[in-house]
């Protein structure tokens, strides 16, 4: 068993009016199917209210379905008596760093989830310590969080979950709110995790530049997955991308465009210096 | 100038007084408090400024932290000095029409701006050195036999420190909405006060709706990392005393007899 598994999820966001009579319903989540193996890295895509950011209160157990049921590591989020282990299991870092920072000094903030889970006060600086150094923030344990950048600030986020020992981090557009800088920072450190420390990654992002490490790619529609496969696949599919109103990394596009125009370069290039290469073998 | 107020700051430096356990700041600040109202001559104000100025030195925090946290509080300052001033009954001074500057009302008026100053700073002294959650943290564990008659210490302790931890991120936003306002034309200098306090409408509505979408957020992230309350909870920073700790009641005892000594019996 996969370490997420979903059969048939859906959820529908009820909404009342003043009276509490229901008023309109949305489904946000639609028939899913997930299967996410330990160790992967996982990248789902979709444009606003797509249905990507329900999903991902799903695997944290924020949000329970309203048919179908999501397995995490194995445990019905449905069931009350598995809550706890579940949101140790599956941490989740949110969009806005400034609303998910709890502590007024970095460590601080990232013994926060340790604490709630009564971890010893010993094992708690232990694990502060070995989190920050894994997302390169440890000479910063001692500030205020309101001096760090956004990237460095996701960074801390990112290390408060870590410090529970999660088997899993989803990540929730964290780079939403930054600088291109800023972004480049949270990739890199999400990607060393996933590398060295075989964390699960599911990062939901609606910037395509992020998704091209990961090794599977869930395209989200209205709700439904309405792409799958490696990141090469997806973007090989430019047109149906396109429809879905995602943008294409503009070397992926260049390369579709210089197909359409009888050049043969290959479909999915990812990178630049793939393209440059592919260019450079009809000389 | 929202980002002035230096009142509920952490001032990031390592000092004797960072050091000392938050309950002894705590306790400090309530004594220190007290004597400000005991004291009524001029000896009493400068042993409590002697003991203030001795903290702040020892606390490396820069002045300049204390005098800009100053600023506002002057408005509450001149109404204090004024009304003191114009409103004590004794031997006259000054008569200007049929406002009377009076003897005691010049003494009163000084002891009043005084204390006023030095309770702020003193207050600050403990925010500038004490980090929200060690404040916190002192603040449950002093209160903490109120739990046996039901007081949810734990609950206000977290919501005061969240809170704390708000304040400069809430300033820079009412600074943003601010300015995005003034762009479009509000105006927030002129007028009347009635004038000014509706000008502030369109200032405090997005402010409201923003901060009820962060508490949103934050309760959500909360949730997330496994918060459910103060129950099976540990601590990455337990509170316990040092030498020093009982050292600084010392002095604090000592302060004490000292004001009760020269400020109150004495004279």
């Amino acid at each position: 068993m996969g370490i997420i598994e979903t059969r048939n999820l859906a959820f529908e966001y009820i909404r009342r009016d003043e009276e509490g009579n229901v008023e309109g319903i949305t489904r946000a989540l639609d028939d899913i199917n997930l299967d996410v193996k330990p160790g992967d890295f996982v990248a789902v895509l979709g444009h606003n209210g797509s249905g990507k950011s329900t999903l991902a209160k799903h695997i944290n157990a924020i949000l329970y379905p309203t048919e179908g049921a999501i397995w995490v590591d194995g445990k019905d989020t449905a069931k009350e008596e598995n809550l706890w282990d579940i949101r140790q299991r599956a941490g989740m870092v949110f969009q806005n760093p400034d609303n998910q920072i709890i502590g007024q000094v970095v460590e601080e903030d990232v013994g926060f989830g340790p604490e709630n889970l009564g971890v010893p006060t010993k094992e708690i600086w232990e694990r502060v310590e070995e989190s920050l150094k894994a997302v390169g923030m440890y000479e910063f344990r001692k500030y205020s969080p309101n001096k760090l950048s956004g990237g460095q600030k996701q960074r801390v986020s990112i290390a408060g979950v870590i410090a529970m020992h999660p088997k899993c981090i989803i990540l929730d557009e964290p780079t939403a709110m930054l600088d291109p800088n800023g972004r480049r920072e949270v990739i890199r450190a999400a990607r060393a995790l996933n590398d060295v420390e075989e964390i699960t990654i599911i990062l939901i992002t609606h910037y395509m530049e992020e998704i091209i490490h990961a090794n599977k790619v869930f395209v989200m529609d209205k709700g439904k997955v309405a792409m799958e496969g490696t990141p090469r696949e997806i973007f090989s599919r430019v047109e149906e991308l396109k429809s879905l109103r995602l943008d294409v990394p503009q070397v992926t596009l260049l390369a579709h465009e210089l197909r359409k125009s009888g050049v043969a370069v290959p479909e999915g290039i990812l990178t630049r210096e793939e393209l440059v290469e592919s260019l450079k073998a009809f000389y | 100038m929202l980002r002035e107020i230096t009142l509920g700051q952490y001032y990031q430096t390592d000092s004797v007084i960072h050091r000392l356990d938050p309950r002894v700041k705590l306790v400090t600040t309530i004594c220190y408090i007290i004597s400000l109202f005991i004291v009524d001559n001029v000896i009493g104000y400068a042993i409590a400024g002697l003991f203030l100025a001795l903290v702040i030195k020892l606390s490396k925090v820069p002045l300049k932290f204390m005098v800009r946290g100053m600023k506002s509080i002057i408005f509450l300052l001149l109404i204090a000095v004024v009304f003191n001033l114009f409103l004590t009954p004794g031997e006259a001074v000054v008569t200007l029409w049929k406002l009377r500057i009076t003897k005691e009302g010049i003494r009163l008026a000084g002891f009043m701006a005084i204390r006023l100053v030095f309770l702020i700073m003193g207050s600050s002294v403990m925010t500038l050195t004490t980090t929200p959650n060690n404040l916190t943290d002192g603040m449950e564990s002093l209160m903490g036999s109120l739990k046996h008659l039901k007081v949810p210490v734990h609950e206000i302790a977290m919501m005061m420190s969240i809170a704390l931890r708000f304040i400069p991120i809430l300033l820079e936003e009412t600074d943003k909405i601010m300015k995005a306002q003034i762009a479009r034309g509000a105006d927030f200098e002129s007028g009347n006060l009635i004038k000014k306090a509706k000008s502030l409408v369109p200032l405090l509505v997005p402010l409201f709706i923003s901060a009820f979408r962060r508490a949103n957020d934050l309760a959500m992230a909360m949730e997330a990392r496994c918060y459910r309350g103060g129950e099976q909870r540990t601590k990455m920073k337990p509170l316990v005393y040092k030498k020093r700790d009982g050292l600084a009641y010392g002095a604090v005892v000592c302060y004490l007899i000292i004001c009760i000594v020269f400020g109150k019996i004495l004279l």
